[in-house]
């Protein structure tokens, strides 16, 4: 009896797991053949006003780079700070609303620099559009950096002490370093997932058909440009948004599984 | 020579109505061993932690008593427990270094490692921290493993190897005493005679303070043997006295076996 129960669910369960991997290789493949249809390498080399994504990859890339030049230090300190000088209820507070921060949808992020920052200065910008990007890159920086140094062992921290390193050395040099990979792999994992976001652009950055570096401009990207290309009536801007969402899933996949890739290294 | 004397020394630890160590009277010699010894729990990495004032990374823990460090150069005896300023937390922990049970090496490389505190005592020259380093892996009894890679990390090492890179980390910065906190516990049985070797050679520099859950190595190794039970010194003399012929009933208790 407990041997069929035992082999029910574990066909149970195999079954859920197919389901579920069915489902993610269907997306991939409808992708891929969708996508790789419509793919041609002169999209890299003309703007979208000519029927191509370069001006989109690289506004999107800005985007993010900015978000990533200001999330991550931001991010870093504020983790620092929370695992080996915050003490008690403050840190606590400040951890917990990175929690929140985290869970929080992307689209109210959106609405919210629409209204500090859009609303204020009269119009869609490429400055909004990454500060939104920041904001949902913050909290997950502050998470795995607080999360990777707690993992470092007290010894560490206190051997460096006992050699008369100060609290601040000590957490530079040694504690940091020791917490190098995990944060590095948290850093891109966030990355990944706010290269790929669209919400949070839809109306700070909005999208731009022409090449652009103004960033007090609206703004190329490439996910508000496929949400639109989506929208529109004729075939060829559809087979476009396909190409654009291909682009974008190779895209991330391959930032994850860099990231993967140099845990696994660095851990072997 | 005591260059260590501790007086009528309380620690409570924050938090807790009861203090952890009472009244502690003992001293710690130049050039000797002395081991602390004791079932689990009765204090003695506590003391020994107070001893380089490792404490203080955590607020809140109370010093009631007298902790006196050796100047060397005044010959003076000066209360580490009215340090308060970081320079001087800084300065103390250059005098009274300390290992760990498990090794601790940091990650960088071999030599980084030793030069981690030569270069926070402000030796720049890089011919000198070449020859410091030199004279400290040797002093470690790790120069005739590593010497031809130094630039490699110190991950790489055995347990062994990496308690020996620690010690050698801690000698290289010439501190006055050297605080083991069962330094032996997390190795094998070979690499444990290669540290006590080492630490009978070292005492002829520093001043060693050991504590430790195996008796045997206490009687090995040490000049002196202070035996703790419950936060309180119950006896400390010679080790040969506290081995062969303990005046305390629960001393004898414990070095027999009865209990602990």
């Amino acid at each position: 009896m407990r041997l069929l129960i035992n082999k029910i669910v574990l066909g149970l369960s195999t079954l859920s797991a197919l389901i579920g991997l069915a489902f993610l290789g269907w997306i991939l493949v409808t992708l891929f053949i969708k996508g790789l249809g419509s793919f041609h390498f002169t999209l890299f080399l003309n703007d979208l006003i000519n029927g191509g994504l370069r001006n989109l990859i690289i506004g999107q890339f800005i985007l993010a780079g900015i978000a990533a030049a200001i999330g991550i230090p931001l991010g870093m300190v504020a983790g620092i700070y929370i695992q080996e000088y915050g003490r008690g209820k403050y840190a606590e507070v400040i951890r917990n609303l990175s929690d929140i921060m985290m869970s929080a949808p992307s689209i109210v992020i959106g609405a919210f620099v629409y209204a500090i920052i859009v609303v204020p200065t009269g119009g869609t910008s490429g400055f909004a559009g990454a500060i939104a990007l920041a904001i949902m890159m913050l909290p997950i920086v502050i998470n795995t950096t607080d999360n990777m140094l707690s993992l470092v062992p007290r010894e560490l921290r206190e051997a460096g002490i006992a050699l008369g390193a100060s609290k601040y050395k000590v957490i530079i040099d040694i504690v940091i370093k020791a917490a190098k990979v995990g944060i590095m792999t948290g850093i891109l994992l966030a990355f990944a997932r706010i290269i790929g976001e669209t919400a949070p652009l839809l109306f700070t950055s909005e999208t731009s058909n022409y090449f652009s570096l103004d960033l007090t401009e609206s703004f190329p990207s490439l996910t508000v440009s496929i949400y639109d290309l989506a929208n529109e009536p004729e075939q060829s801007s559809r087979d476009l948004a396909w190409a654009a969402s291909f682009i974008l899933t190779v895209l991330v996949l391959t930032i994850n599984l860099a990231g993967r890739f140099f845990t696994r290294n660095k851990k072997s | 020579m005591p260059v260590m004397n501790i007086k009528d020394f309380s620690f409570t630890y924050p938090g807790v109505d009861h203090p952890s160590l009472k009244n502690i009277n003992m001293k710690i010699r130049k050039n000797k061993i002395t081991a602390l010894i004791g079932p689990s729990g009765c204090g003695k990495s506590t003391l020994l932690r107070s001893m380089n004032r490792i404490h203080d990374l955590y607020p809140g823990n109370k010093y009631d008593g007298i902790i006196e460090l050796l100047k060397a150069d005044t010959q003076k005896m000066e209360n580490i427990l009215d340090i308060k300023k970081e320079n001087e937390f800084i300065q103390l922990r250059q005098r009274v270094g300390m290992i760990f049970q498990k090794p601790t090496p940091f990650p960088m490389s071999i030599f980084d490692n030793v030069a981690y505190g030569l270069k926070i005592a402000g030796i720049k020259d890089k011919s000198e921290l070449e020859g410091r380093v030199e004279k400290a892996l040797k002093d470690g009894a790790l120069w005739k493993e590593v010497q031809d890679r130094l630039n490699k990390s110190a991950m790489g090492l055995s347990g062994g190897q990496q308690q020996r890179l620690c010690i050698a980390r801690a000698v290289a910065v010439k501190p006055e005493v050297i605080l083991f906190d069962e330094p032996t516990s997390a190795l094998d049985p070979i690499s444990t005679g290669a540290i006590e070797e080492l630490l009978v050679e070292l005492k002829k520099d520093v001043s060693i303070a050991i504590v430790t859950h195996n008796m045997q190595q206490a009687s090995r190794i040490s000049d002196y043997t202070a035996f703790m039970y419950l936060g309180d010194l119950i006896e400390f003399d010679k080790t040969e006295n506290i081995f062969l012929n303990p005046k305390e009933k629960q001393t004898e208790d414990y070095i027999t076996g009865r209990f602990g």
